[in-house]
């Protein structure tokens, strides 16, 4: 019998220090793998770790957040929190998988897009938005797996895919609990509270609609099996791309827009809005 | 929740500013970046930019101006939002804050959307609100960009977003999020048939506006000064433990570093934008020229 796990309960067990991260799920499911790196600009990324491998006879490109497990792997990673590079690595090898035809397996896990003057200076923004766009109309099958933390625009930019999944006690967020406190109430402090009000667990994210089904864990969290929970997702996502597989891509790439096309929550009222202000004349 | 949505339109009927709202032409301003004060009309008549060259903020219906006189005609402009995540907090109750600035800006959201011509030159166009809730991206923003891209697709007409946005809007969560792939996908179709989409940058854009449809933009302007960035300064200071340069994320800055295509000042986006228009919409050279003082 499981007890009933709060949203800031969650939030702390997708954060766990041995919960498995993208090289465990490859170590785990890969019968062959190699790692690819740098994006070929400016520099290799390691909180991003991409690369192709086969799984369960299949030829896949595998591409996600990489977190540390201690300080040293934490600084050499950045926490898990991509630069323009890493997701410049992504968007590289997000082609090479469409030229090649390999369906793309998007392993998502961090906390947020890296907030730097380094990161800046380089076009965070655009190298966030680019993937997205790219992604949107790629000619290949597109699975996303949310394993941790999906973290606003910096877990997006790898999560723009025909399926999103979760694990049970993943979480999916605008802003990352604590920057969300920060932003509407000023206090970082009251990041349970916005964990709470925010609905950023897997199963508010598929109440929603967003997502379309949730891979349980272990009592206590995936950590505590991380085998059995890595081999579940892999069956999960190895299924999915068996059956997108067999869509014609025009298809694909219809149902794609149509899946994000439809997200939204507003209301259609019999008269217009009035704003106010007076246009200017422009010479 | 739906319910209270539909009645609040009542509070903005066209025309009836209530008369506190109506500023008079002999009141003055003063100018934030240096100071000086002058006079509503007079700072109207200059497109609210001061002397010293600041552009200050233009709200939703003032950049309509930028079009041809009367050939704005707005879309998309019943759709209200709603509460998806009923976000109550002690401290913050988005129903009451949605009923508020809908009270104080005319609008249903922070945006708007339409068709208009420029310089006889057919677009359709989205401008932002930032006095609605600091023109955050939530699911009519996302919707009305959407549309105005797919009507942009079927017309094959160029597309014109003119944006002031502090990002996501946090009060539909992960909906709001969601908002840029839906954007981003819409624009990967207008682009399919050719057709350019122009992002104009004005102060501020940050976040979410960024890292879908306004960074990715065929042609990218921002207003001189705009400040444009992913992650906010104050998070950033905060990260690093230490002041950032003055100009950081400025307009001129992002020039510099390979970031956007051009900074125009706002008495020639008029202009600017019609030539632009013209070299992606007639590809021969037999058109006649845009005289300068149209
Ligand atoms: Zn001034």
């Amino acid at each position: 019998m499981k007890t009933a796990l709060t949203a800031w309960d969650k939030v702390q067990i997708s954060r766990n220090v041995q919960r498995p991260r993208t090289l465990d799920y490859v170590r785990i499911l890969c019968d062959d793998f190699f790692e690819f790196h740098g994006d070929r600009r400016f520099a290799d990324d390691a909180a991003i770790v991409a690369g192709v491998g086969r799984i369960m006879g299949r030829s896949v490109m595998i591409v996600g957040h990489q977190k540390g497990r201690d300080t040293r792997e934490n600084m050499k990673r950045n926490f898990g929190m991509p630069k323009p590079d890493g997701y410049r690595k992504a968007l590289r090898l997000f082609h090479h998988a469409e030229k090649f035809s390999l369906p793309v397996i998007c392993l998502i896990d961090t906390p947020g897009a890296d907030p730097s003057m380094e990161s800046e200076s380089r076009g965070q923004g655009n190298a966030i938005a680019e993937n997205i766009l790219v992604m949107a109309q790629l000619r290949t099958p597109l699975v996303s797996f949310v394993i941790g933390e999906g973290g606003s625009g910096g877990a997006l930019a790898i999560g723009v895919t025909d399926r999103i999944f979760m694990l049970e006690h993943s979480i999916y967020s605008v802003a990352a609990p604590e920057a969300s406190a920060a932003i509407l109430w000023r206090d970082s402090s009251k990041a349970a509270d916005a964990a709470k009000t925010m609905r950023i667990t897997a199963q508010d994210l598929h109440e929603m609609g967003i997502v379309d089904a949730i891979v349980p864990e272990p009592e206590g969290g995936a950590h505590l099996d991380p085998e059995n929970t890595v081999r579940k997702v892999g069956d999960l996502i190895m299924n999915s791309i068996e059956e997108l597989s067999a869509i014609p891509t025009q298809t694909l790439l219809d149902q794609r827009y149509q899946k994000y096309r439809v997200i939204g929550a507003f209301d259609t009222l019999t008269t217009n809005q009035h704003g106010n202000g007076e246009p200017l004349v422009f010479p | 929740m739906k319910e209270l949505f539909r009645r609040a339109p009542k509070a903005f009927t066209p025309g009836e500013q209530t008369p506190d709202q109506q500023t008079p032409d002999n009141m003055w301003v003063k100018c934030p970046s240096c100071g000086e004060l002058t006079y509503v009309k007079q700072l109207r008549d200059n497109l609210k930019v001061c002397r010293c060259g600041h552009h200050m903020r233009l709200g939703a219906v003032e950049w309509t101006g930028l079009f041809d006189s009367d050939s704005f005609i707005e879309h998309d402009g019943n759709i209200t939002p709603l509460d998806p995540l009923n976000f109550v907090s002690p401290k913050d109750n988005y129903a009451q804050k949605l009923r508020e600035s809908q009270h104080n800006t005319g609008l249903y959201d922070a945006m708007i959307g339409g068709e208009a011509s420029l310089m006889g030159q057919p677009l359709q166009v989205t401008i932002t609100e930032f006095e609605f809730i600091g023109g955050s991206m939530g699911s009519v923003f996302g919707e009305k960009i959407a549309r105005a891209a797919e009507r942009a697709y079927e017309l094959r007409v160029p597309l014109l977003t003119i944006n002031a946005s502090g990002g996501a809007r946090m009060h539909e969560g992960v909906i709001s999020l969601m908002q840029l792939p839906k954007v981003n996908l819409a624009l990967a179709r207008l682009g399919s048939v050719g057709m350019p989409h122009i992002a104009v940058m004005t102060d501020p854009c940050y976040g979410g506006v960024l890292a879908s449809y306004a960074s990715v933009a065929d042609i990218i302007i921002a207003e001189p000064g705009a400040r444009i960035g992913f992650a906010g300064r104050r998070v950033i200071e905060q990260t690093i433990r230490q002041k950032l340069p003055a100009n950081f994320q400025s307009a001129e800055f992002l020039l510099e570093h390979g970031m956007i295509d051009m900074i125009v000042p706002r008495n020639e986006m008029r202009l600017t934008i019609a030539r632009l228009l013209r070299l992606y919409t007639t590809r021969d050279t037999s058109a006649a020229p845009i005289a300068a003082d149209v």
